[in-house]
C-alpha cells in the first residue's frame, strides 16, 4: 500500500464506530486458547499460520504498533470493504476482538523465522 | 581368514543387521510402483506423510518442509517425486520411494501454489511476495525464468494467483491486484515468452483449467462473474461469463477464499463454488451459461467431482468447516451429509473414485470413506492434516 492509500484507509477505518470497549479479563482461559487456535488456523488461512502474510499482509507487531490506537479492533470488527479482509463482528464478541488486537500488538502468535 | 579379524567381522555383520532391522530399512529406497501413493500435508508441523491407498496406510513421514499453510503439490511425470509448494516460499522436491527430501529451496517470500509443465521439465511457482511467477528446472530446481508481475508501486508488484499448466508447455495465471491473465510459453532452453490480457475483472482470486486443457477460468472476488480464456483461441481475448450472477444481492463476508483447483466437471455440467454465498453454481460446460444453483450448507470452499462425475463432494468455509455434503450430479440433489469434525480442509478421490480421503484438521486425522455406501472405512492419525494429493495427478492437465 502506498502512503496516501494507507492514510486514507486509516482515516476511513477510524471514522467507523468502535466496538463497545470491553473487558478482556472476562475471557476464560479456555476461550483464549480457542481464540489462539482460531487466529492461527482461520486468520492464518489468509495471513499465514505464522502470521507472516499470505493474501492478507504480515501481522508483524513491529508494523502493527505504528497504527493509531483502536485501529486493529476496528479493522477486525468491520473488516476492510473492497478487500478480502472480512468483518469478524458476526463471529466474535467485542471482548474477543479486543483480546485478539492486544495479542497481535504483542506478537503472541507471530512467528518470525 | 585371519583369526584376529573374526570378531570385527561379526560385529560388522551384527551392526548391518541391526541397521537393516531398524531405521536403515525405512530410509532405504523401496522397489515398488507409485501409482497408489500420495501425500498428506501436515500443515502445522511442516511435514508430510506418504500414504498408500491400496493398503490404506501411512508409509512414513518426511519432515523439515517449513510453513505448509495453504501448501499444495504436483508430481513428476514418473510419479516418483512430489514438488511441494509452501506458504513461506519453500519449494521442496520429495522422493516418495526413498522417503527423503531430494532438494529444497526458498524461492520467494510468500507463495501460493505451483504447477508442472506438460513435458515435466519445468516447475512454476506463484508468488505473492515478490509478486510474480518463477520457473525452475524440475531436475535440480535451478531458476530458469523469473516473470515479474505488473508493478503497483515502487516496491510492490501484483500478487499472482490461479497458476495452472496448459498444453504446449504453457503456464497460465492471473494477477489479483492488476486484474490480468497471463500465458507463459516455455521454450526448450528454459526461456519463455509472455502474452498478457488486461481488464479481465476485479481481483481474480483463483483460476482453473478444464480437464481437456482448453479453457482457463479465473474467479473474481471483487465482482460477480468469472473471466474465461479459450486457449485454443487466445486471440479472442478474455470474456466474462455468469456476470449477472447474484446481481443486486448482498454478499456475505468470506472467511475463507474458495478454491477452483480440483473443481468439479461432471459430463456437460461444471460445478463451481460461489463467492460469498451458500450456493454452488451449475454451469453448462460448452456454452458456459448458468443452468442452476444448488443451495448448500454454507459457503463452499472445494467442490470436487468423483472421477466418474456422478457425485460432487463439497466442503465449507469457517465457521462451518465441520461438514461435507455430497451432491448427485444428475438430480442436483444433496444425497448425503456428514459431520466429520472441525476443519474439514480437503478431500481427494482414489484414482478411480471408489474411496475418498478427507482431512479433518482438528481431529488430527484423515478419514477414508467408501463413496457408494458413505461408510467410514478407516482413519489414519496425522498432525493437523490439510491438503491430500495422490500421484495420479501426474497425468492430469491442470493438477
Ligand atoms: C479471507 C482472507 C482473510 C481472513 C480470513 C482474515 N484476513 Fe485480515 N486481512 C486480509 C486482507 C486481504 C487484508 C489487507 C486488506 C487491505 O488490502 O487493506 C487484511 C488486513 C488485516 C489487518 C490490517 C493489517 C494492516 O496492516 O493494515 C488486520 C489487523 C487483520 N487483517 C487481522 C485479521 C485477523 C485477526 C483475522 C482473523 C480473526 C483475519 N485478519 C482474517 C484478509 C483476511
Amino acid at each position: 500500500m502506498n502512503r496516501r492509500v494507507a492514510t486514507a484507509a486509516i482515516l476511513l477505518t477510524l471514522s467507523l464506530p468502535l466496538p463497545a470497549i470491553a473487558d478482556v479479563g472476562a475471557l476464560s482461559s479456555e476461550r483464549r486458547a480457542e481464540i489462539g487456535h482460531m487466529v492461527k488456523q482461520d486468520c492464518g488461512s489468509c495471513h499465514g499460520l505464522t502470521l507472516k502474510g499470505g493474501l492478507g499482509p504480515s501481522l508483524d507487531p513491529a508494523r502493527l504498533n505504528l497504527y493509531p490506537e483502536g485501529f486493529l479492533e476496528v479493522t477486525i470488527f468491520h473488516g476492510r470493504p473492497g478487500t478480502p479482509m472480512p468483518p469478524w463482528a458476526p463471529i466474535l464478541t467485542p471482548n474477543e476482538i479486543r483480546y485478539i488486537a492486544t495479542q497481535l500488538l504483542s506478537g503472541t502468535w507471530y512467528e518470525p523465522k | 581368514m585371519n583369526q584376529n579379524n573374526h570378531p570385527l567381522l561379526v560385529t560388522k555383520i551384527a551392526l548391518l543387521l541391526l541397521l537393516w532391522g531398524t531405521g536403515y530399512a525405512l530410509s532405504a529406497c523401496e522397489v515398488r510402483g507409485t501409482g497408489d501413493l500420495g501425500i498428506v500435508i501436515e500443515r502445522a508441523s511442516g511435514s508430510i506423510q506418504i500414504i498408500d491407498t491400496t493398503q490404506r496406510i501411512s508409509l512414513g513421514r518426511v519432515e523439515g518442509l517449513g510453513d505448509l499453510s495453504h501448501a499444495s503439490a504436483v508430481y513428476s511425470r514418473d510419479e516418483r517425486y512430489a514438488f511441494i509448494f509452501g506458504r513461506d516460499g519453500g519449494l521442496t522436491k520429495v522422493d516418495l520411494l526413498c522417503q527423503k527430501i531430494e532438494k529444497r529451496i526458498i524461492q520467494g517470500g510468500n507463495s501460493i501454489g505451483g504447477a508442472i509443465s506438460q513435458n515435466g521439465k519445468w516447475v512454476a511457482v506463484s508468488n505473492y511476495e515478490p509478486g510474480g511467477v518463477r520457473i525452475f528446472n524440475s531436475n535440480n530446481l535451478e531458476l530458469v525464468s523469473d516473470i515479474k508481475a505488473t508493478p503497483l508501486s515502487e516496491s510492490k508488484r501484483s500478487r499472482t494467483v490461479g497458476l495452472v499448466d496448459a498444453p504446449g508447455d504453457r503456464f497460465v495465471f492471473s494477477l489479483f491486484d492488476s486484474g490480468e491473465t497471463w500465458i507463459v510459453e516455455m521454450r526448450d532452453d528454459g526461456s519463455s515468452t509472455t502474452q498478457k490480457f488486461s481488464g479481465v475483472g476485479i481481483q481474480p482470486y483463483d483460476g482453473l483449467i478444464t480437464p481437456n486443457g482448453r479453457t482457463y477460468i479465473a474467479g473474481l472476488f471483487g465482482e460477480d462473474g468469472l473471466a474465461l480464456l479459450d486457449l485454443w483461441h487466445p486471440e479472442n481475448g478474455v470474456r466474462r461469463i455468469l456476470d449477472h450472477y447474484g446481481r443486486g444481492e448482498q454478499k456475505l463476508p468470506v472467511y475463507k477464499m474458495p478454491h477452483l483447483e480440483g473443481w468439479a466437471s461432471a459430463g456437460e455440467r461444471t460445478f463451481l463454488p460461489a463467492v460469498g454465498r451458500h450456493e454452488l453454481l451449475v454451469v453448462d460446460s460448452s456454452s458456459w451459461q448458468e443452468v442452476g444453483r444448488i443451495p448448500v450448507h454454507s459457503q463452499p470452499v472445494f467442490a470436487i467431482s468423483r472421477p466418474d462425475g456422478r457425485q460432487v463432494w463439497v466442503n465449507f468455509a469457517f465457521p462451518h468447516n465441520d461438514t461435507l455434503q455430497i451432491i448427485d450430479t444428475e438430480s442436483l440433489e444433496i444425497i448425503h451429509q456428514k459431520q466429520p469434525g472441525k476443519g474439514v480442509l480437503h478431500m481427494e478421490f482414489t484414482p478411480r473414485g471408489d474411496e475418498v480421503w478427507v482431512s479433518v484438521r482438528d481431529k488430527n486425522r484423515v478419514e477414508i470413506y467408501d463413496t457408494e455406501s458413505f461408510e467410514l472405512l478407516k482413519t489414519l492419525p496425522m498432525e493437523t492434516p490439510s491438503g491430500i494429493f495422490f500421484t495420479n495427478r501426474a497425468g492430469k492437465i491442470g493438477l
